[in-house]
């Protein structure tokens, strides 16, 4: 079901939805970008239309809203324990891009399939989490999703379009899915409304045979590693990653905002003023913020930078995809949030490419 | 025919008596030390003309040409025009006639450090502040150094200045997004003021130890520092270089607001008239002060200003300066001991 639709249509839907939902989408947030009168935009609630930041790539993934950056996963008094219940929290619509579907798949892959149990806290939120699609057809500066394979979804309820009509929004409605949206849209647009009153609906009806578009190209092209096995001279290959011992930070934007970056640690914390009462948090930790592979006794697995570029760049192109299989994508999916955040101008695809490259020249050698 | 020059006159139209005789040197004005490259021809133009080809950058911020003969005062200053019109009428300076040159030299060119512009550490743009202040306080006689500094970092050399501006923002804490990463800890205690330390996992900030710097929210990977909505100021006053008593300035308002530190400002100018020395040929603010004392000058340059609610004033001023004549240990060694 397809319908080009006013912005007042679009935001009486949204109305409709957000009783049952929250709605999730990127919005700019004014000034809040880290240095001043700069902008982010981050995943918030939104209402309508206006509220959503429809240009431009968000800084940060939407992956929080599933796997937030700090939750408590248990309360403790004294010897009792409880987990704290999400029943209050609405069932959820994320407006995202197909990468950011893609990158909550990978997530799914990591969190319910990993493991030999299912992750509790991630699919208890997961399972109140329904997709809907904002159209991306040019990508933006860093982006490589084409390349990771990663650049088309159908796996939206909803799919919105701007870029169709010049005044009018183009919403398509997945019919295979038996969604809410879909539900209150027949309701507001069936052909039986005689309450079409306006004159753009005449218009509008000529134009609702589109189609939504994917990005079939981008700026940016990725070389993967064509390769079985990783070769055992690349993990210490100087060439091509001891420049990171220097260039690298270990600042970790690359990580916060990189939708499939999925650890995390476990904080217990005993509140001040009775040690016997607290509680006990998944935090976000990850490969290039210090303290990740710090272990009991302070021995550190990857205390220069590089070799924690090595383990993220291989994480990301080479031991998902082995770790679940050929069928399977890798769990980078080229959105390109990397290379949009690092304060060092280091390039993840270039990394790839790098890597690639070096793995067939050291061939011919 | 010998010249005939009344030297008070044409030191308020921004030229000086320079060590060459007949030969004067004109200053101009850059407020905020930030100037569109289309003015480069004019003040090249009067450097050829009537200099000699060449133009002294100054620690101002400003440019002055030297070697100008002063019959030609009034050529330079109609060249200047363009310059006036553009750098001080277009920003509501009020000047009678742009032709006539520059109304008034007293208060000395407003200079700021590159600000956000470009500057990743700046909290604002310091040039925009310099123009206001600009417009705030020029044409005026009295001898006054501004300064206006992105950050505690100074790198305009706020510290050296009767009033020294520095930019801060109130780092706001979002507690849900930090990981407890450190980032910011380690920056603040390493860089800055160690106001801020790990307690369960998350971040404790002392506010009486934080300047503002914004060192936090640069180093979060998570956003969990953002800035505060308001851009808030640290008044420093009358530090000065000198031949008496050089000296750092002091922190005079913290927390302050950019109307505060306008008002604040524009108030010392009916206390310099009242108190001046005038048997002097100038006296700095710096001195005046010195003599009147800080509760007098307190009181009148908080006259009528309505403070923020998170500004904090200081209650006495602490230097950290010295004096020439304490310096009786500088004795010359003989040459033997060495």
């Amino acid at each position: 079901m397809k319908k080009n639709i006013t912005k007042e249509e679009f935001n009486k839907i949204f109305n409709l939805l957000s009783e049952y939902y929250n709605v999730y989408a990127p919005v700019k947030k004014k000034g809040d970008g880290a240095f001043s009168n700069t902008d982010i935009i981050y995943y918030e609630k939104v209402t309508n239309y206006d509220d959503i930041e429809w240009n431009e790539k968000s800084t940060y993934s939407p992956k929080d809203i599933i796997f937030p950056i700090s939750q408590t996963i248990m309360n403790f008094t004294y010897d009792q324990v409880y987990v704290p219940d999400i029943k209050s929290i609405k069932p959820i619509y994320i407006l995202m891009r197909p990468c950011d579907i893609n990158g909550i798949k990978r997530l799914d892959e990591i969190f319910l399939r990993n493991g030999v149990e299912e992750d509790f806290y991630y699919k208890r939120l997961r399972e109140k989490v329904f997709f809907a699609l904002i159209e991306c057809v040019d990508g933006f500066e860093n982006c490589f999703c084409v390349s990771m394979n990663a650049n088309k979804s159908s796996d939206w309820d909803f799919a919105i379009s701007n870029n169709k009509h010049q005044s009018l929004i183009s919403i398509e409605i997945n019919e295979v899915k038996n969604s809410k949206i879909k539900n209150i849209f027949e309701s507001l647009f069936s052909t039986n409304t005689t309450n079409n009153n306006s004159n753009n609906s005449n218009n509008s009806n000529n134009n609702d045979n589109f189609e939504i578009f994917y990005p079939e190209k981008n700026f940016k092209k990725v070389t993967l590693p064509n390769v079985e096995e990783m070769p055992s001279f690349i993990y210490t290959d100087s060439k091509l990653w001891d420049e990171y011992k220097e260039r690298c930070i270990a600042c970790g934007r690359c990580n916060t905002t990189c939708v499939t970056c999925s650890c995390f640690s476990t904080n217990d914390l005993h509140y001040d003023d009775n040690p016997n009462v607290g509680e006990r948090r998944r935090v976000w930790a990850s490969c290039h913020i210090p303290k990740f592979s710090l272990m009991a006794g302070g021995h550190d697995m990857r205390k220069d930078n590089a070799s924690r570029m090595r383990f993220k760049t291989f994480h990301k192109i080479y031991d998902y995809k082995k770790r679940f299989g050929e069928e399977k994508n890798h769990m980078c999916v080229g959105c390109g949030r990397c290379d949009d955040n690092c304060p060092e101008y280091i390039s993840f695809s270039t990394i790839i490419n790098k890597l690639s490259a070096r793995l067939i020249s050291k061939e011919k050698i | 025919m010998s010249l005939d020059i009344n030297r008070k006159i044409i030191q308020k139209n921004a030229f000086r008596i320079t060590k060459k005789r007949n030969k004067t040197a004109i200053r101009i004005r850059v407020p905020g030390g930030h100037l569109q490259t289309k003015y480069f021809s004019i003040i090249a133009q009067i450097a050829e003309e009537y200099g000699n080809g060449s133009v002294h950058i100054t620690t101002r911020q400003g440019f002055e040409i030297p070697d100008i003969d002063f019959k030609f005062i009034t050529e330079v200053n109609k060249l200047l025009a363009p310059l006036i019109n553009g750098l001080e009428c277009s920003i509501g300076v009020s000047i009678d006639n742009p032709e006539d040159g520059y109304p008034a030299a007293g208060i000395r060119n407003i200079s700021a450090c590159i600000g956000n512009r470009v500057c990743p550490f700046a909290n604002l743009d310091t040039t925009n502040l310099a123009l206001k202040m600009e417009k705030e306080v020029y044409p005026n006689n009295f001898h006054v150094k501004i300064a206006i500094t992105g950050c505690p970092n100074d790198c305009i050399k706020a510290h050296l200045q009767d009033f020294g501006i520095i930019g801060m923002t109130e780092p706001q804490y979002i507690y849900n997004n930090c990981i407890g990463c450190e980032a910011c800890v380690k920056v603040c205690t390493k860089s800055v003021t160690g106001a801020l330390s790990l307690h369960n996992h998350k971040i404790k900030k002392d506010h009486r130890r934080c300047i503002g710097c914004g060192e936090c929210i640069l180093k979060c990977p998570t956003s969990a520092w953002v800035r505060s909505e308001k851009t808030f100021f640290r008044l420093i006053i009358l530090g000065r270089t000198g031949k008496k008593n050089p000296r750092l300035a002091t922190t005079f308002l913290n927390w302050a607001t950019e109307d505060v530190v306008i008002q604040v400002i524009k108030n010392i100018y009916a206390l310099i008239d009242k108190e001046i020395d005038k048997s002097l040929a100038k006296e700095h603010v710096g001195y005046i002060i010195d003599r009147i004392g800080f509760n007098v000058f307190k009181a009148a340059v908080l006259k009528n200003v309505t403070l923020n609610k998170e500004i904090k004033v200081a209650q006495t001023l602490v230097f950290m300066g010295y004096q020439y004549e304490k310096d009786v240990f500088m004795n010359l060694l003989p040459h033997s001991t060495f």
